[in-house]
């Protein structure tokens, strides 16, 4: 079976920490940071980034589409 | 593998569509409009119909739209969408011209523009956003608040003997023989939001065939008015609108 690995890019500057990814998100990859961008707004991170599969749901979901993603196919490289 | 293999161009799979412009959506947190353009820009965009396109901004949250879709764009004044989309679709026969409205613009001031618009057919798509209250002005009811919702001006909730009911316009608009197409969609998971793209594929291709209006009721959430946050105000919108607003196709001809 082929094995996906994805990775997101969040634009921290630009999100707005509504959280709407974190529960999008179907592998529990993403999470609010304790941290806040320059807004004030605890920013979406990859709390757990060995679990996405880069599905995009999380990007589909955002308000703000601040998220940008990427997959790759791991066997292809073994 | 180490994520900085991962984020490279060639691995790309998703992201912002060049029609969305770079300025920060003035927005709340977690608001549905932001949702929907996206979803609009992305349909221009893959359509190919940018520079055919356009839109008529309303009054309310949404009526910086244009700041956010780089296409050509037109403001009404409060619900007169329709009627502005009407004239600049009839001088403008080519176009690709649609209408973006919330519910205290299309369903409330702007009742009248948006019936008769419907009803001559005219050839564009509207799209209204449903979040059961006047956003902008601070969450007051509108004609679409549900029963025994709290809203600003009715803290206890809705009620029936001293507001009236809540009026599902989009059932109205589906009766008149102008549309051709009547949905229901919303934004809230990651397969609403692949729906509702479909359903906005669709009502612009109905312009290129020049079936008539197209209307799409997009039932959103406004987690300020309703002091709810982003992910809490969903989730009350699928216990406590769905079942009024039920998400479906009205007409699809
Ligand atoms: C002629 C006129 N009457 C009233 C107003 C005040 N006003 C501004 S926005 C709005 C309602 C907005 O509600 P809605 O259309 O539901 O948009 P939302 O903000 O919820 O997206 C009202 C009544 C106005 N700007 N112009
Ligand atoms: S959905 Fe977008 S704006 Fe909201 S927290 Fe996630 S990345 Fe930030
Ligand atoms: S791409 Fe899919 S798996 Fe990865 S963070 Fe986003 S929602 Fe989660
Ligand atoms: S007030 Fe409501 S509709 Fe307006 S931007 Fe905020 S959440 Fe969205
Ligand atoms: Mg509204």
């Amino acid at each position: 079976m082929a094995k996906v690995r994805g990775a997101i890019v969040v634009d921290v500057e630009k999100c707005k920490g509504c959280g709407l990814c974190v529960v999008a998100c179907p592998s529990k990859v993403i999470d609010l940071a304790k941290e806040v961008n320059g807004k004030g707004y605890n920013y979406a991170y990859m709390a757990n980034p060995d679990a996405c599969i880069g599905c995009a749901n999380c990007a589909i979901v955002c308000p703000d589409t601040v998220i940008t993603v990427y997959k790759v196919n791991t066997e292809a490289n073994v | 593998m180490d994520v900085k293999d991962i984020i490279k161009e060639e691995n790309l799979v998703y992201g912002k569509t060049k029609l969305l412009t770079d300025n920060i959506m003035h927005y709340c947190p977690g608001c549905t409009h932001g949702v929907v353009h996206k979803v609009l820009a992305e349909v221009i965009d893959e359509m190919g119909i940018q520079e055919k396109t356009i839109g008529v901004a309303p009054v309310g949250c949404s009526v910086l739209a244009y700041n956010y879709i780089d296409i050509d764009w037109h403001e009404a004044a409060h619900g007169r969408a329709p009627a502005l989309a009407t004239a600049i679709n009839r001088l403008y026969p080519d176009k690709y011209v649609f209408t973006y409205q919330g519910d205290g613009d299309l369903a409330s001031i702007g009742t009248a523009e948006i019936i008769h618009a419907c009803n001559r057919g005219e050839n564009i798509v509207v799209i209204f956003i449903n979040n059961g209250i006047y956003g902008m002005t601070g969450g007051q009811m509108a004609p679409t608040s549900i029963l025994d919702m709290p809203t600003s001006t009715t803290p206890y909730g809705r009620k029936v003997e001293l507001n009236g009911y809540p009026l599902k316009i989009t059932d109205l608009i589906a009766q008149l023989p102008g549309t051709c197409y009547v949905t229901r969609q919303s934004g809230h998971t990651p397969a609403a939001v692949r729906k509702l793209k479909k359903a906005i594929t669709k009502a612009f291709e109905n312009v290129g065939k020049k079936k008539g209006t197209s209307f799409i009721e997009v039932v959103s959430t406004c987690n300020s008015g309703w002091k709810l946050s982003p992910v809490k105000a969903n989730e009350w919108m699928v216990e406590h609108m769905f079942p009024f607003y039920p998400i479906g196709d009205f007409k699809d001809e």
